[in-house]
């Protein structure tokens, strides 16, 4: 087998590097590797011989089956940093692994010119190398797909943050304009922002505006009425605003109590909040006409 | 044996809460408290827990017991610095304090118990004067 038998794939690749390095080239371009122009062929070019060179040195090393060891480092970190980057460049997941993958056909080709008759080893050799090169392409893969989790979660994370801006409206006056729907996960970010944002500015009125959730229920109700509650533990009073006039049918069809001032607009509960602080806007005297 | 110190400003009575509270404490606290209040006669109590990072249920009831006691004697109550993870944990618990005023920190307190005490003033037609 081939392990008796010191495989001959290093010797060949080191003799044709660049003669294989320009037929997978081809291969990649005819694959359409480019992606309409997302990368450019030098580029690819000068990842392809990077990854030539560092296959070889995988080959050379102790384990050289073992694509998890120590000895193939440097390519598995190399294709890690190449399917980040293709991830993040929004490239499908078959244009990734197809980079290593249509290096089979330029490297079966070399094998077949260069052990011409000799049926036996030609199998053995073949078999060593798709081997390695289907391990590494289900790295390429998982690396891939493990970049596209982690793109995944922190927009997760950004839109939840996003979604829950404190807005400092006046003096000790902050609002909160809810949009989507509230769950438990999103109530608690809002609650912790709003309080931290209570302690920081020190706020003595809140303005919840719910103009944009879509649905009141009980729970949304019962997340509300939390978030209430916590901010008067802090000292501040709560206005609940932008109560649209199904949503206002709705709290009273269920029977909800949210025990709290609400006003349909944000503009009258800013009005009651400026009063409940003591301050006042005045319209300018006269403006030049 | 440890105390917590009640110090009097003004019409009010100071009490910040800085170690954690066990059932002789509380109880310590409270006969000092009602015994300040007679002999000062204080309006108000703040209450400073700004020091504390868990407020558990023993801690919320002895708060309501001397907001109550507190108003037999005829003086405010007022809970301030309370921390942001103290309130989402105590509304979490569902204790959210109900007949407690409470205040960001002992500044906007000590204005809170002032405007209490004073329209307590206008409408109590003058009894304690």
């Amino acid at each position: 087998m081939a392990a008796s038998t010191p495989s001959r794939i290093p010797d060949l690749l080191e003799k044709h590097q660049s003669k294989l390095v320009a037929s997978w080239l081809e291969q990649q371009l005819a694959a359409g590797s480019l992606r309409a122009g997302q990368i450019k062929e030098d580029e690819l070019k000068e990842q392809s011989q990077k990854f030539l060179r560092e296959f070889l040195g995988g080959l050379k090393s102790a384990h050289a089956d073992d694509v998890m060891g120590p000895g193939w480092s440097t390519v598995r970190e190399l294709l890690g940093e190449f399917s980040r980057s293709r991830a993040l460049q929004g490239f499908t997941p078959s244009d990734t692994a197809t980079f290593i993958f249509s290096l089979k056909e330029p490297l079966f080709t070399l094998l077949r010119e260069e052990i011409k008759g000799n049926a036996q080893a030609l199998g053995d050799e073949i078999w060593t190398a798709t081997k390695l090169i289907d391990k590494l392409g289900l790295y390429t893969a998982e690396i891939y797909q493990q970049s596209r989790d982690d793109i995944i979660k922190r927009q997760a994370q950004e839109l939840l943050e996003l979604s829950t801006p404190v807005v400092e409206l006046w003096d000790k006056i902050l609002a909160l304009p809810l949009i989507g729907t509230l769950d438990s996960e999103r109530t608690q970010t809002v609650m912790e922002n709003l309080l931290n944002h209570i302690v920081k500015s020190g706020a003595e009125i809140a303005i919840i505006d719910i103009t944009g959730v879509p649905t009141v229920d009980t729970l949304v109700a019962q997340h509300l009425i939390k978030t209430v509650s916590a901010a008067r533990l802090m000292g501040a009073d709560c206005i609940i605003s932008g109560i649209r006039p199904q949503i206002a049918q709705t709290i009273v069809h269920l029977g909800l109590q949210l025990d709290v001032v609400s006003k349909a607009t944000m503009a009258d509960a800013f009005a009651l909040a400026l009063k409940r602080t003591g301050q006042a806007v005045a319209r300018a005297a006269a403006r030049p006409a | 044996m440890e105390q917590i110190p009640i110090l009097k400003i003004g019409r009010c009575l100071l009490v910040s809460i800085q170690i954690d509270m066990h059932d002789r404490l509380a109880l310590a606290l409270q006969d000092d408290l009602t015994q300040k209040l007679v002999e000062t006669r204080a309006r108000g109590v703040l209450i400073d827990i700004s020091a504390l990072d868990l407020v558990d249920s023993f801690i919320g009831r002895m708060l309501s017991n001397i907001a109550a006691m507190a108003r037999v004697l005829d003086a405010q109550t007022v809970v301030v610095g309370m921390r942001p993870q103290v309130a989402i944990t105590l509304v979490e618990l569902g204790l959210t304090l109900t007949g407690i005023q409470t205040a960001l920190d002992v500044d906007r307190g000590l204005a809170l118990i002032n405007r209490l005490i004073d329209a307590e003033g206008e409408d109590g037609a003058g009894g304690a004067h």
